[in-house]
């Protein structure tokens, strides 16, 4: 049995990706089935293949004091750092605090790769790389958490969390036990991978990758839809912030299985979500809405749906949001984690959009276009390759288990 | 600002791994500080705990990290399986990178599907837990210079906030191809810490540790020092020399302006 927690409020958050900038234009294309998904135009190569692209991220500038971050990957943190007043909510948060008692926690799974392809395209003629390339912090998993931590001048600890897709829901755990143990008082977390041939070509090879916008728990489906995003929030003791929507638990586990595909039974998955509703001492039967992974590859979905069928009574609605945003690997867990967020905060069960004809193993806990309802509890879950799961859980404001 | 105050946070060590090309173990360290020159190891880490197809195809990351998380877990005589897991290192496997970044400017169609999968940071902690049959939670992190000391402080919080024991590895490979510019790393180093909650039988020391302002390194003899340069994860190397060496006290960065104050007490 894992240790329970006390809820944490979150006081703050954003996300940006294909569906837009910032919560609001999130919300109103999960309102309007709306996907965010368009054929590949971004990879160095041509390769048949649609992708979630966010719009404008190669007109940003980021600030002069921050210019030798400059990279793809930087400037979409920028971006989303930009939205729903995220910078000011940290800076109070900061003041607060201060600035060595606020933990920074990111997720991504390439980081800034991009930056270090382009370096290799253009190497000079004695095969090094070229000077504006010569930047070592860009060239680095921790490229993103320092840029954020130079950009938000936070000075706690500091941490690049790599565990491929499920990278930035594990950051939520990390923070919750740095609060709890007294080590910080409020932890920025969150998570930003951007587009690169990297993912684009290397989930292509493994045959992933779907030729058509992604179709989860569609019986037809036929792999994912890369996509890129950024997403943050802020968590702080709940104590002081009585009507902020709550972490109330969070479950990680690991398959043991194999490197990139699921444990058939979907063991790990299981462990992390029977973890998560553990510690936030909840029965299945109080969850109104779950976000799934639901990459539209044809294991996990499979794993995935006979899980809620089995964990879950019906009245437990469920869907992936990958067909709006595609699937944005190390920032899928916080992109997710703000949609649950958004189906508490606004009544909203978004539908799952690409799914028109369900696959049979999917059960009546499907909710194939958009649904009103009064929303509680919502659960995000996140798996990554190796085998890494990870399930959480978040309440609206005086929610009491 | 509330400055609260500084907390006793302990952790006890059951276990040591390490693993360079000069040192096939923390004994080898301990040889080496007494003044001895230990025997070099064999070119590969051996990774014994891989099943035989894996160590064959497995890449030098996944090996080096093996090795000494192994190696941690045995001096501790736990069972591998229940042990949590935070594998930190600052740059992933950077012949895979370079591999990557290579044939992609080249000719990006014909990528390695398996290297692929290997490329991610999780590949090593992934690898393991197949290997060891570990269901715990597992991570992989990353913190540039300051891996091992930030990734030391995630695996403590771990081991206090759900009172289980963890194993923590540090490691890097060396540097390849044009990335080696810009990563600088002229060696492999990799290492291992087991941590428990509560003193036992296979305790070694206490570790006490404090959070405190970023502050300068402590030294280290030569060869270490040279290594430290030459390897982000051997910044480890004042907490091993303090481990091999007895009682003291050592400095280690877990953030751009965030220190790690350790002190380490026998325990009787």
């Amino acid at each position: 049995m894992p240790i329970s927690m006390t809820p944490l409020a979150v006081t703050a958050y954003t996300a940006t990706s294909a569906i837009g900038n910032g919560l609001a234009a999130q919300l109103d294309a999960l309102r309007h089935a709306r996907s965010g998904l368009r054929p590949n135009d971004i990879s160095s190569q041509p390769l048949a293949c649609w992708i979630g692209r966010v719009d404008g991220v190669e007109e940003v500038a980021l600030p002069a004091t921050l210019a030798s971050w400059d990279c793809r990957n930087n400037r979409l943190a920028w971006l989303g750092l930009n939205q729903d007043g995220f910078l000011d909510r940290v800076r109070a948060a900061r003041e607060r605090h201060g600035a060595s008692r606020v933990a920074l926690l990111l997720g991504t799974s390439t980081a800034s790769i991009g930056a270090t392809e382009e370096a290799y395209r253009r190497l000079d003629a004695d095969g090094g790389f070229a000077d504006d390339m010569l930047r070592p912090q860009i060239h680095a998993p921790h490229s993103l958490a320092a840029f954020v931590a130079a950009a938000l001048e936070l000075e706690g600890p500091c941490l690049t969390i790599s565990t491929a897709c499920s990278s930035s829901a594990k950051v939520f755990a990390n923070a919750e036990r740095m609060i709890r143990l007294g080590l910080v008082d409020a932890a920025v977390v969150g998570g930003v991978d951007t587009l690169c041939d990297s993912v684009l070509f290397g989930f292509n090879a493994l045959e992933l990758v779907s030729a058509a916008p992604c179709r989860p728990f569609d019986a037809a489906r036929d792999g994912i839809s890369i996509g890129e995003a950024a997403g943050f929030a802020l968590l702080e003791r709940a104590s002081g912030a009585p009507d902020a929507p709550q972490l109330l638990g969070y479950g990680e586990a690991s398959d043991a299985h194999h490197m990139s595909t699921p444990h058939p039974e979907g063991l790990g998955a299981e462990l992390a979500l029977n973890d998560a509703l553990a510690r936030a001492g909840l029965d299945a039967s109080r969850v109104d809405y779950i976000n799934l992974h639901g990459t539209a590859s044809q294991k996990n979905d499979e794993v995935e749906a006979a899980l809620v069928g089995r964990a879950f009574p019906a009245r437990t609605r469920a869907s992936s949001t990958k067909g709006y945003t595609g699937h944005t690997l190390g920032a899928a867990g916080i992109v997710e984690a703000t949609i649950a967020l958004l189906a508490i905060e606004h009544g909203l069960i978004p539908g799952n959009l690409g799914g028109s004809t369900p696959d049979p193993v999917c059960g009546q806990h499907f909710a194939w276009s958009g649904e009103r309802q009064r929303v509680d509890v919502a659960l995000s879950n996140s798996f990554g390759f190796g085998g890494n799961n990870a399930c959480l859980a978040f309440a609206r404001a005086g929610f009491a288990a | 600002m509330s400055a609260s105050p500084p907390r006793a946070t302990s952790v006890f060590v059951e276990g040591i791994g390490l693993w360079s090309p000069q040192l096939a173990d923390f004994a080898g360290l301990r040889s080496l500080l007494a003044g001895s020159t230990p025997a070099p190891p064999a070119a590969r880490p051996a990774a014994a705990t891989l099943p035989p197809n894996e160590r064959r195809r497995a890449p030098e990351s996944v090996l080096l990290a093996v090795e000494v998380a192994a190696q941690a877990v045995a001096m501790s005589g736990r069972d591998a399986a229940t042990l949590a897991c935070v594998f930190a290192s600052s740059h992933g496997d950077q012949p895979i990178t370079d591999y990557m970044c290579a044939t992609l400017a080249q000719a990006p169609a014909e990528l390695s599907p398996i290297r692929f999968h290997n490329s991610v940071h999780n590949a090593a902690v992934g690898y393991w837990t197949i290997a060891t049959g570990c269901h715990a939670p597992s991570t992989a992190v990353a913190a540039q210079r300051a891996s091992f000391g930030a990734g030391l402080l995630e695996a403590v919080s771990q081991v206090l906030a759900e009172q289980r024991a963890v194993l923590l590895v540090c490691s890097d490979t060396g540097g390849s191809g044009p990335l080696n510019e810009v990563t600088g790393c002229r060696q492999p180093f990799g290492c291992a810490l087991v941590l428990a909650p509560e003193p036992g039988p296979s305790t070694l020391v206490r570790l006490d540790l404090q959070l405190a302002a970023a502050g300068a390194e402590t030294p280290l003899v030569e060869p270490l020092a040279g290594w430290r340069a030459g390897n982000p994860s051997a910044a480890a190397l004042p907490l091993l020399a303090m481990l091999a060496g007895g009682p003291g006290r050592c400095a280690l960065n877990a953030a751009t302006s965030l220190g790690l104050r350790i002190d380490t007490e026998n325990v009787a």
